[in-house]
């Protein structure tokens, strides 16, 4: 499913986020990327859905070389992947609804199946009683919570979340963790990145160490470590 | 694009005028503002205009024929002006009803002359094209029978000269007004969706195409520039009929008549609601393409 080579990113300023990154991701896998701040954990995920580019190496993700993706192909790579970012990222002006809706609209699908699809999902989330609101009038959890449901919303193959319990309680992380497990359990392959030390070690998954820009440790069934 | 999805883009524009409230208020008062002044200004210039070619069409060349040539000859004059190329118009006045002129403007002691009549007939030739109108004079002035050619030797091109410094300036002020209008508004329609850039970027993440984002930001610019141009074409026109109306009962001079509302006015309305649209969307097109690159 996502396969990088020898991926290298150094930015304007100096930095280099990926220092050589090797690492295959099967489908159906769920993954945990760890990391201390500034390690790099952001960077190699926005590069998956081109958010970022790297500077140099190969990225695959479902066989196609991103690299080689041309600009105006971009948005058919990103319909293929679910992203839930670790700041919601929703759309201020559109209610929970239509927030939902613009990922199945943006494909041009039909009406009568974003209606269905959209409710779908919003149930599975808990938030069928608040589809009306507006992003600014619903909490953090609630926020995040649309963010997954729009990220799953077209059934992606792939899902990635950027630290999405970062901003959230216990508990809503856990509500968070469980709709994850689910979409995990019909196939989804998941990469988490994530701080939250108590869901990496109850809930165990492949674990992925990114410091310094290289991966540290991959581990199945792995733990979050102490020194992170 | 599915007939679907332009509906889709429809739909989103005006509910993206009514959630953007102040934004949109601020975008349709810069588009009113500036079209009152563009209409006002057109207004002005248009008439000015229309008096430039009053005057100049009041310009024309009076031939007066030998004192001694027959009506015969007088005749053979008058087919011959008439028949010169450039010629719109000629009036002929007899010698004596020239004499009766001369008497009503310059007094009953001219009416001695009746006896011996000194002048001979004149005709009044009005050029096709006014500028022509020394060159006419010039070829009029090689026929036979022809006492005199007067048209205002150098007032004329003087005048005309003036005219036409005239029509370059209102010219070029309407274009400066117009790329001023257009710099005003799509730098408005900028600020409003420079506040909306990371809408846009979030767009873009979720898998949308370019055009998908920018369609509805377009459709967006084409209903600011409907709705900025309401009120000045509202404005422009109950005012303009009412001048209108005022002048032409109040004024009878021929020489400095407003044009006619319509179609005038139809006119105007429809290039304030071209430039409005044409501004809108191409303002909002060019905002859009800087921040779609994500």
């Amino acid at each position: 499913m996502i396969v990088m080579k020898n991926v290298y990113k150094k930015y304007r300023n100096g930095v280099v986020a990926s220092n050589g990154i090797h690492v295959e991701i099967s489908k159906g896998e769920f993954v945990y990327v760890v990391g201390p701040s500034g390690a790099g954990k952001s960077t190699f995920i926005k590069m998956m859905y081109r958010e970022e580019v790297p500077t140099s190496g190969l990225i695959f993700i479902n066989g196609t070389e991103l690299s080689k993706i041309r600009s105006k192909d971009i948005p058919y790579l990103r319909r293929q992947i679910g992203v839930v970012f670790q700041d919601f990222k929703l759309l201020p002006k559109l209610t929970v609804y239509e927030n939902v809706a613009y990922a199945l609209e943006v494909i041009e699908e039909k009406p009568s199946v974003i209606r269905q699809k959209v409710t779908d999902v919003l149930k599975l989330v808990g938030l069928t009683n608040k589809m009306r609101m507006f992003p600014n009038e619903l909490s953090g959890g609630e926020q995040q919570r649309v963010s997954i449901a729009r990220s799953i919303v077209n059934s992606p193959k792939l899902v990635i979340a950027d630290e999405p319990t970062g901003n959230l309680d216990p508990d809503t992380s856990w509500e968070i963790m469980k709709i994850f497990e689910r979409i995990n359990a019909q196939g989804t392959t998941i990469v988490m990145a994530t701080h939250n030390r108590e869901i990496v070690d109850t809930k165990k998954h492949r674990v992925i160490q990114i410091e310094g820009g290289l991966i540290t440790r991959d581990e199945y069934e792995g733990e979050y470590r102490n020194e992170i | 694009m599915k007939f679907r999805t332009f509906r889709r883009h429809l739909r989103e524009s005006f509910k993206s005028l009514s959630r953007n409230g102040w934004m949109t208020f601020a975008s349709v008062s810069a588009v009113t503002v500036t079209l009152l002044l563009i209409g006002v200004f057109f207004i002005i210039m248009m008439n000015l205009n229309q008096l430039a070619d009053n005057i100049e069409n009041d310009v024309e060349i009076k031939v007066v024929a030998e004192p001694g040539a027959d009506r015969v000859q007088v005749q053979q004059l008058l087919k011959q002006v008439k028949k010169t190329p450039g010629v719109e118009e000629v009036t002929h006045f007899t010698r004596d009803q020239e004499l009766e002129k001369m008497i009503k403007s310059f007094g009953d002691e001219l009416a001695l002359h009746k006896q011996s009549n000194p002048l001979g007939d004149a005709l009044y030739v009005k050029a096709s094209n006014p500028k022509e109108t020394a060159t006419l004079a010039k070829e009029i002035s090689t026929y036979e029978y022809i006492y005199d050619v007067e048209y205002g030797e150098g007032k004329v091109e003087k005048l005309f000269n003036v005219l036409k410094v005239g029509r370059n300036v209102g010219l070029a002020l309407i274009l400066a007004l117009l790329f001023t209008a257009m710099f005003l508004i799509s730098n408005t329609i900028r600020l409003t969706i420079i506040a909306r850039r990371t809408e846009i970027d979030i767009m873009k993440l979720v898998g949308a195409t370019d055009s998908f984002v920018r369609i509805p930001f377009m459709l967006e610019g084409v209903w600011l520039g409907i709705l900025g141009a309401i009120v000045p074409m509202v404005v422009i026109t109950t005012s303009y009929a009412q001048l209108y109306s005022l002048w032409d009962s109040r004024l009878q001079n021929q020489l400095f008549k407003l044009l006619d509302p319509t179609p005038f006015l139809f006119q105007l309305n429809f290039l304030l609601v071209f430039v409005a649209v044409f501004i809108g969307v191409w303002g909002s097109f060019m905002s859009v393409r800087k921040f779609l690159r994500v």
